[in-house]
């Protein structure tokens, strides 16, 4: 059902939306002209062949563009990297919480504002990058979301700075948020050999039904390095589409990690274009489901340059009933020659009844390119079961040690060590009973 | 201290033991000859509880109690190890933790308390020296990325932590240089003590000038076709195994 959203459409422009740029307007318009042309997508949609939004598009989420809730800072605490004094902005079931935003100084030449103030602050910025990455011709979510452009982070990195602490960006959903949708639009530029951490979480407290639908565009410029570390811990019975699109400039590098294991059902897409030579891109990421949970992920990485090269390892651990979606593609364009990519998916799966879909795709139109994709679906390592088993190791701890072993090869990938080790504490705790 | 009587076991309906008795008494050390498929790496998997192994018949006493009854924990809890011929990488498990862990259990099963990961490093500065080996081994992952050499050490470091009473080296020699041949002989003779007993599986004679057994065994077709001193293994190396097979089948 579209209709409500065109009518919440509607009463949106004539109130929240109208203190906006006249350019955010006219993009507005152009966003939800599309999203009734394309209408919420169908198992028919090859990018949406596995995952059935019909629980989305069946109850009706209303959208929350006033401040709500009553989230603490204690209650935040579980998910924050309490040992580190990071910049972190604090949006409250989709909008800014001066309150509970803060932390450590940045240098000059950066800057990390929500949307209103930066409407204010970055004006030229805004108009030049919102809107310009992440397509919504062909994105539905993206469409609804660009629609709806109310509230979000905006982080600038000027030229040659290398932020030595991440910056945190926090999406926190409470039960005010039942039956509601909160839409954060971000907005990351990274200039010419600048270096910097963004960290994008999304959490829920308690166990209310609600949609988040978050775009983050980036830009990355030449020889500049982005690491963005998204944490999806969304509450159990929530829906959730989050949608990362990065622009790459010549020699720069993004590492990117998506760890997915909240929600009812979810989908990451995280894109990335390589539109310049000599740069590359790294994505990895980790899901983690149990019960009736649905977890997709779509990557995509267009080579359009040559030169470049791109690494991809997702892992996923499912168990109960739960259902994983991989689709990875890369795209090779005639110019990229030279190209590096390596794609990779592996999935254990503890349950009989846990399932997986996975589908790497390469499209490779350049000739001379090395490439190679693969993906493998199993149960733990019976070699390695008794390995362990032969040193004494009971059989019960043993699979808890090969089931956290398996994500914790994927979760070593992250620089971050206070994001690293929050995940890996998290994972031992989640797969064995004793720390 | 180890009593194996007529012991057959097979691998996919193959069978490859068909006949094994060997006894085997605290202080000392066998060794176990034979060619390629004679079944020397089987027994010593079946020894140590391979799942993949299938008993078909005899019986294994360990200390009087029913070895073959034993889940593979249990056995090492119990003071067997095998030093495996391939050993297994296990990446995203750390050396440090996935020794402190077996260490732990192995006290747990002694009624003993946890040692704590402190008490726990001196212990492996002590062991390390013993292989040679450095402490950038104990952070990375259990045998991952490791060299031959590495990982055959790392078993005898685990063989060092975990003090079995019956220590199974199973073609521990095979890929070894002569320096990584010293390292391992020298940590398997300090670790030996009267009360424990050592079986060594290898092809070769080479190892056996360092880990000089009692007692030499040759296998063949899944049975010992001859038993001997230690001078059996140099008789071997020396004529190669063809006269014993041709002997066995005479």
């Amino acid at each position: 059902m579209i209709e409500p959203y065109l009518r919440s459409f509607e009463a949106f422009s004539a109130n929240g939306g109208a203190a906006a740029p006249a350019w955010t307007r006219s993009l507005r318009l152009a966003a939800i002209t599309r999203f009734e042309t394309l209408g919420f997508p169908t198992t028919h949609n090859e990018d949406w062949h596995f995952t059935s939004v019909a629980p989305i598009v069946e109850s009706t989420f209303s959208p929350l563009t006033h401040e709500s809730g009553s989230v603490t800072a204690a209650q935040l605490t579980p998910f924050a990297f309490a040992e580190a004094d990071w910049r972190t902005l604090v949006f409250v079931n989709g909008r800014y919480n001066a309150s509970l935003s803060g932390g450590g100084e940045l240098p000059d030449g950066v800057r990390v504002l929500p949307l209103a103030q930066a409407y204010d602050e970055l004006p030229i910025l805004l108009e030049a990058y919102m809107g310009k990455v992440a397509s919504f011709d062909a994105h539905t979510f993206t469409a609804l979301n660009t629609a709806f452009i109310n509230d979000g982070a905006v982080v600038h990195v000027q030229q040659d700075i290398e932020l030595a602490r991440p910056i945190h960006l926090f999406f926190v959903s409470d039960a005010a948020s039942a039956k509601r949708t909160a839409q954060p639009r971000n907005l990351i530029v990274i200039d010419r050999h600048a270096k910097a951490t963004i960290v994008e979480s999304y959490v829920g407290i308690g166990d209310s039904a609600y949609l988040t639908n978050a775009v983050t565009e980036a830009v990355v410029g030449e020889g500049a390095t982005l690491t963005h570390l998204k944490l999806q811990q969304e509450s159990a019975s929530a829906y959730h589409v989050g949608t990362l699109d990065v622009r790459q400039a010549r020699g720069s590098h993004l590492y990117s990690f998506s760890f997915a294991t909240g929600g009812a059902l979810s989908r990451t897409n995280i894109y990335t274009e390589l539109r310049g030579e000599g740069g590359g891109a790294t994505l990895n990421g980790l899901y983690l489901g149990n019960g009736a949970q649905l977890i997709d992920h779509q990557t995509r990485i267009e080579h359009v340059e040559p030169n470049c090269y791109s690494r991809e390892l997702y892992k996923g651990i499912l168990d109960g009933a739960a259902h994983g979606v991989f689709n990875g593609k890369v795209f090779v364009h005639p110019a990229a020659q030279k190209t590096d990519g390596k794609q990779t998916n592996n999935t254990l799966l503890l349950s009989e009844r846990a399932q997986i879909d996975t589908k790497p795709q390469l499209e490779i139109f350049a000739d001379d390119v090395k490439c190679t994709h693969g993906a493998t679906v199993g149960r733990l390592d019976e070699t390695a079961l008794f390995y362990m088993k032969s040193r004494g190791i009971n059989a019960r701890t043993a699979r808890e040690l090969l089931t956290y072993a398996f994500a914790a090869d994927v979760l070593e990938t992250i620089d971050l060590d206070e994001v690293r080790h929050g995940l890996e504490a998290a994972t031992l705790r989640r797969y064995t009973e004793r720390t | 201290m180890l009593e194996i009587r007529d012991l057959h076991a097979s691998v996919a309906g193959n069978e490859i033991l068909r006949g094994i008795t060997l006894s085997v008494d605290a202080g000392t050390v066998h060794a176990v000859m034979g060619p390629n498929g004679s079944g020397k790496s089987t027994l010593a998997q079946v020894l140590a509880g391979h799942p993949a192994y299938e008993v078909t018949g005899g019986t294994v006493m360990y200390n009087g109690e029913d070895l073959l009854a034993m889940a593979p924990e249990v056995r090492a809890q119990a003071g067997i190890f095998l030093a495996f011929q391939y050993p297994v990488e296990i990446p995203g498990v750390s050396n440090a933790y996935f020794l402190r862990a077996a260490y732990n259990e192995l006290r747990r099963a002694r009624g003993e308390e946890e040692i704590d990961p402190l008490r726990f490093a001196d212990l492996m500065d002590e062991k390390m020296k013993l292989v040679e080996m450095d402490n950038s081994m104990l952070t990375r992952s259990v045998n991952t990325g490791f060299s031959g050499g590495e990982k055959k050490r790392n078993e005898i470091l685990q063989m060092a932590v975990l003090e079995p009473k019956l220590a199974i080296l199973d073609e521990t020699d095979s890929g070894l240089d002569i320096d990584a041949l010293r390292i391992v002989a020298n940590g398997v003779n300090t670790l030996k003590k009267p009360a424990n007993a050592t079986i060594v599986v290898t092809h070769y004679q080479r190892l056996l000038n360092y880990i000089v057994p009692d007692f030499v065994h040759v296998l063949a077709g899944g049975r010992i076709v001859r038993s001997g001193g230690k001078d059996l293994a140099l008789e071997l190396e020396a004529r190669g195994y063809d006269w014993l097979l041709e002997e066995a089948v005479a």
